[in-house]
């Protein structure tokens, strides 16, 4: 059985004044009905670009993109990377949709929040202006906002923070699509609001039977609400697992860098944070080999200077846990053992 | 001596609330900040955490006399600063500084690292031991970066090495204490962690002490040794960081650490949240009696009406509230 | 919104008052005496007195000032004794170089001044907006690069280059305007093809350097708003270029041109002066300029001035008010 979305060895570049930007680099990742996918990494990872090509939203004429972004829909499937513009059009908001990091920005400035839901509504279904703002309402109240009808006539600037994404989302699921990517949904808000949002989220998804893709920097977030993660470091996917792989069995430097750099809000005693030195890559010149590399501890435990040369596979050792390392992750273990 | 570095005593910041027109009135006030009594001990770490809005940040620069208070004191070094004017203040800022949020638009991009560092001499007309550029490489050196890259301008460094740079304009003068305003939110997960172990290296070096204003409840944690919550400008909590995180006795702290993601799916998964309703009332017009009844799960008729006192639990943490939890 | 309108409206009404009063006092500080020059040539100081009592300016400046407000509101007589002349409100004043009431001078110029600005503000609004708008789609491209060389040309082209251009070569060479009708006054509603003849080529003129900024401007505020976020969502939802450039796009990006259009047309009411001149058009602009440079008609040049501030300050207030409507974060906060 296939999954809802597969994208496939994507790649997308754009050129800019100081070089090619390669944002995206031969990532696959997929997701299922029902499923929660957390992309996550650093700002400069490559974690947005990606989606924003699945969902068709990159400039066409600067863009560079290959691979293949399938989604398999009940009449079957279609790439939307190959696929025509207006093809991809007819699918956004219908069968994909998409929320932002900030939903002030985000929601038009001269429109009714009502407006704008009924607006996306109208596009796929036949009604009169009132069934459309009835229809607005109904979402309103679906995602929580109090006084739905009233509100509904309200502009973005009267709301919250946490009321604008709820609307954010409303928009989106206002024609039942099937996938839905949010790209940094909780990361302007407060953490009262944030927590609102996740719990939304996870209802929604319950109820409509939506695959998610989530995309965000939080390994708190990512550990409350995702099934599955990748984890993105210099335009690639650098590993691939469920949550408890990634979480309790880390098979790449980089991920288990990242998790020791976290304070923990459980942990007991107050421990030195285990910093990675260095700084993230730039997508225009990225190292040689690993982008990793540079930053790795690891590294130089590599014979024959692997690392430096060549990009290591993403290779799976069989359960699915997948990870893009010179190292064999027994072996890593085993030096993280040593250290400790 | 005085045993704290600094002290707030019933700090009062009311912004007017501005209608906007030449022939409006002012509306009301911004209650940023109502009553605020907080103490930062010498070498000491006192986290400030809230949402937005509580008016963490407008403590912070009301400690550092940015803003004027509106009532209470601030007592800084055993001496009262609170109605000292600009002249006055010039010899105590060189004793407090401040770490600014955005390390892209507080430094002035047409200076060099080297000119943005030595400014801190000049405007206090000070010569440090063995000339300025000795001095300013080796806070470089101090702060972790290359001193050879002082004559570079501040777009040619990321930026946690930004926030570096700032730490090091901040230490130039040996302050006593910095007030940080959330020094490191708006750095990548990997670099928040450096600049928070420097952090913790330069308070150990130079027995710093540090108000460190953050909504980020773990950094928070991590950091500090005590911690202050706050809530629509008034203290809610105030405990040893220890006791805080492991047994709130304010709902609004409970229902703040059980929102912060916990970066460990199993705990995760197994921890009871509380999820508030609603969203922060507006600051212009804050909820009579106790600020937080409009979103406490526990509320009575008496947190309408009364605004609660603030209980001393036990001799490091008070609790404003009329039914804390046990 | 009704206080909104009301609190701006008595602004504008004490901002009037003021300017009219400012006039007054500059008028009284130039080293020219209308008395002396409104006299004949056997000019005899008493002579110069009667003149100067007739002139109503042997009061006080503030006193010439409120006997003007009050002829605004109940008419005025000038003179007395068997000549006296009275001037209906709202009397701006009574013109001793043309010896008529100035609101009569204004009433038979304004119509000049307004088909300029109208045709002028019209035919640049819809050239500019919607080459910017072409530009900004089409950025890079041939049509974006036209574009910028029409830019470059209008901005850089004085209208009295332009404007002499025009008449000699459209009008004149091609004989497309009979030149005896150049500045001949036609009824558009009974005449249109007579006032298109007086008012096209001075409109176009007058136009060029208008449309060329707001070519420039409209195609910078399409691009700004294009890379914005809500740009971003609406075509997130899935709805086609064309509804996301007219509606999303547009609205927003050219909420600013409002507050400029508003304020270029309102200083056009107040008199295109090279235009007018070049054109031989009997205008607001002309007729301050004559009243300037040659027959020192104070009455005429205080009318004309302030005449031009009204326009200003009313048309900002139609700005705002409008803007109110076009963007909700005003109208609601």
């Amino acid at each position: 059985m296939s999954k809802f979305l597969e994208v496939t060895n994507l790649n997308v570049s754009f050129p800019t004044e100081d070089g090619e930007v390669r944002a995206s680099n031969e990532v696959s990742y997929s997701v299922g009905l029902g499923e929660t996918l957390a992309i996550v990494g650093e700002s400069g990872s490559g974690k947005s670009v990606s989606n924003l090509a699945v969902m068709g939203l990159h400039n066409p004429v600067r863009t560079k993109i290959t691979g293949s972004a399938v989604l398999n829909l009940a009449d079957g499937p279609v790439d939307v990377i190959s696929a025509s513009a207006d093809t991809v059009r007819r699918l956004r908001g219908k069968s994909m949709s998409m929320i932002f990091q900030d939903p002030m920005s985000a929601l038009h400035p001269f429109f009714t929040i009502g407006d704008q839901i009924a607006e996306a509504w109208h596009l796929y279904n036949k009604g009169s202006k009132k069934d459309g703002i009835k229809k607005a309402t109904e979402m309103l109240d679906l995602v929580g906002i109090p006084d739905a009808a009233s509100r509904a006539h309200d502009y973005p600037h009267q709301f919250s923070g946490g009321m604008r994404q709820r609307a954010m989302i409303a928009m989106a699921l206002v024609n039942n699509p099937s996938l839905l990517i949010a790209d940094e949904p909780t990361t302007a808000l407060d953490v009262t609001v944030q927590s609102q949002i996740l719990q939304l989220l996870k209802d929604l998804q319950k109820e409509f039977n939506m695959a998610i893709i989530l995309i965000t920097h939080d390994l708190g977030v990512v550990a409350e609400v995702a099934d599955r993660i990748c984890v993105m470091y210099g335009g690639r996917i650098v590993e691939d697992g469920t949550v408890d792989d990634i979480f309790y069995r880390p098979e790449h430097p980089y991920t288990l860098g990242l998790l020791n750099s976290v304070p923990r809000i459980t942990a007991g005693e107050s421990h030195r944070l285990r910093a990675i030195p260095g700084q993230p890559p730039s997508l225009i010149s990225l190292p040689s080999g690993c982008a990793f590399q540079p930053r790795c501890e690891y590294s130089t435990k590599v014979s024959s200077g692997a690392c430096a040369s060549t990009v290591p596979s993403l290779s799976d050792k069989g359960s699915g846990h997948l990870s893009r390392c010179h190292l064999d992750a027994a072996d890593l273990n085993n030096l993280v053992k040593d250290k400790a | 001596m005085t045993e704290n570095i600094l002290e707030l005593n019933n700090l009062t910041k009311f912004f007017p609330a501005k209608a906007g027109g030449i022939f409006s009135r002012a509306k009301g006030e911004v209650r940023a900040v109502d009553g605020v009594n907080l103490t930062v001990g010498r070498g000491e770490t006192v986290g400030l955490v809230g949402e937005s809005g509580c008016g963490k940040t407008t403590v912070g620069r009301t400690v550092m006399k940015l803003y004027e208070p509106t009532s209470g004191q601030i007592v800084f070094d055993g001496q009262d600063i609170t109605n000292l004017d600009r002249k006055e203040m010039k010899p105590i800022r060189s004793k407090m500084q401040m770490i600014f949020q955005d390390p892209f638009s507080s430094l002035n991009p047409r200076h060099t690292v080297g000119t943005i560092i030595s400014s801190s001499f000049t405007i206090h007309d000070i010569e440090p031991e063995g000339g300025v550029e000795h001095a300013v490489r080796e806070l470089l050196t101090l702060v972790g970066l290359n001193p050879e890259h002082i004559n570079r301008f501040p777009h040619e460094f990321s930026g946690g090495q930004r926030q570096r740079i700032g730490i090091a304009r901040s230490l130039a003068l040996k302050p006593k204490l910095i007030v940080a305003d959330e020094p490191v939110s708006a750095l990548d997960v990997s670099i928040q962690a450096q600049v928070v172990n420097l952090l913790d290296d330069l308070q150990k070096e130079f027995g710093l002490s540090y108000l460190f204003v953050a909504h980020d409840l773990s950094i928070v944690q991590h950091i500090s040794d005590r911690v202050v919550v706050m809530y629509l400008g008034k203290v809610m909590e105030m405990a040893p960081t220890r006791e805080l995180f492991a047994n709130p006795r304010h709902p609004y702290t409970k229902a703040l650490l059980s929102a912060v993601p916990v970066a460990d799916p199993k705990i995760g998964r197994s921890r009871e949240r509380i999820i508030l309703q609603g969203d922060l009332p507006s600051p212009v017009n804050p909820p009579s009696g106790c600020v937080f009844n409009t979103r406490c799960w526990k509320a009575q008729d008496i947190c309408r009406s009364v605004v609660p006192e603030t209980i001393q639990i036990s001799p490091l943490q008070t609790v404003a509230c009329h039914f804390p939890e046990v | 919104m009704l206080t909104f309108v009301a609190r701006r409206l008595a602004y504008t009404i004490i901002l009037l008052a003021i300017v009219s009063l400012t006039i007054f006092f500059i008028f009284d500080l130039i080293p020219v005496d209308p008395a002396r020059l409104v006299c004949s040539k056997q000019c005899t100081p008493s002579l110069v007195e009667a003149n100067r009592h007739r002139l109503g300016l042997d009061v006080s400046v503030l006193e010439q000032w409120w006997r003007f407000i009050v002829g605004l509101f109940a008419g005025r007589t000038f003179g007395e004794e068997g000549i006296a002349i009275t001037c209906a409100a709202p009397a701006l004043g009574y013109s001793f170089s043309r010896h008529e009431c100035v609101t009569t001078i204004v009433a038979e110029a304004f119509p000049f001044t307004l088909s300029l600005a109208l045709g002028a503000f019209v035919l640049w609004l819809s050239v500019g907006i919607s080459l910017g708008v072409l530009s900004a789609r089409k950025k890079g491209k041939f049509a974006d690069r036209a574009a910028s060389v029409f830019v470059l040309v209008g901005t850089s082209l004085p209208t009295f280059i332009t404007g002499i251009l025009v008449v000699l070569f459209i009008v004149l060479q091609f004989n497309l305007v009979n030149p005896l009708e150049l500045g001949n006054w036609h009824n558009p509603f009974t005449e249109p093809l007579g006032w298109l003849q007086t008012f096209f080529f001075p409109c176009a003129t007058l136009a060029l350097a208008y449309a060329a900024t707001y070519t420039r401007f409209t195609r910078s505020n399409v691009i700004e708003t294009s890379s914005e976020d809500f740009i971003r969502t609406a075509r997130a939802k899935g709805l086609t270029e064309k509804v996301i450039l007219r509606k999303h796009t547009l609205r927003a990006a050219l909420a600013p041109i409002v507050t400029i259009a508003g304020l270029d047309f309102a200083g056009l009411l107040g008199g295109a002066i090279i235009t007018e001149g070049i054109f031989g058009l009997n205008g607001l602009g002309r007729l301050s300029i004559k009243a300037v440079t040659q027959t020192y008609d104070l009455p005429i040049i205080v009318a004309t001035t302030l005449i031009a501030s009204a326009f200003v300050l009313i048309m900002n207030l139609i700005v705002d008010i409008a803007y109110a409507f076009i963007d909700p974060r005003v109208r609601t906060s």
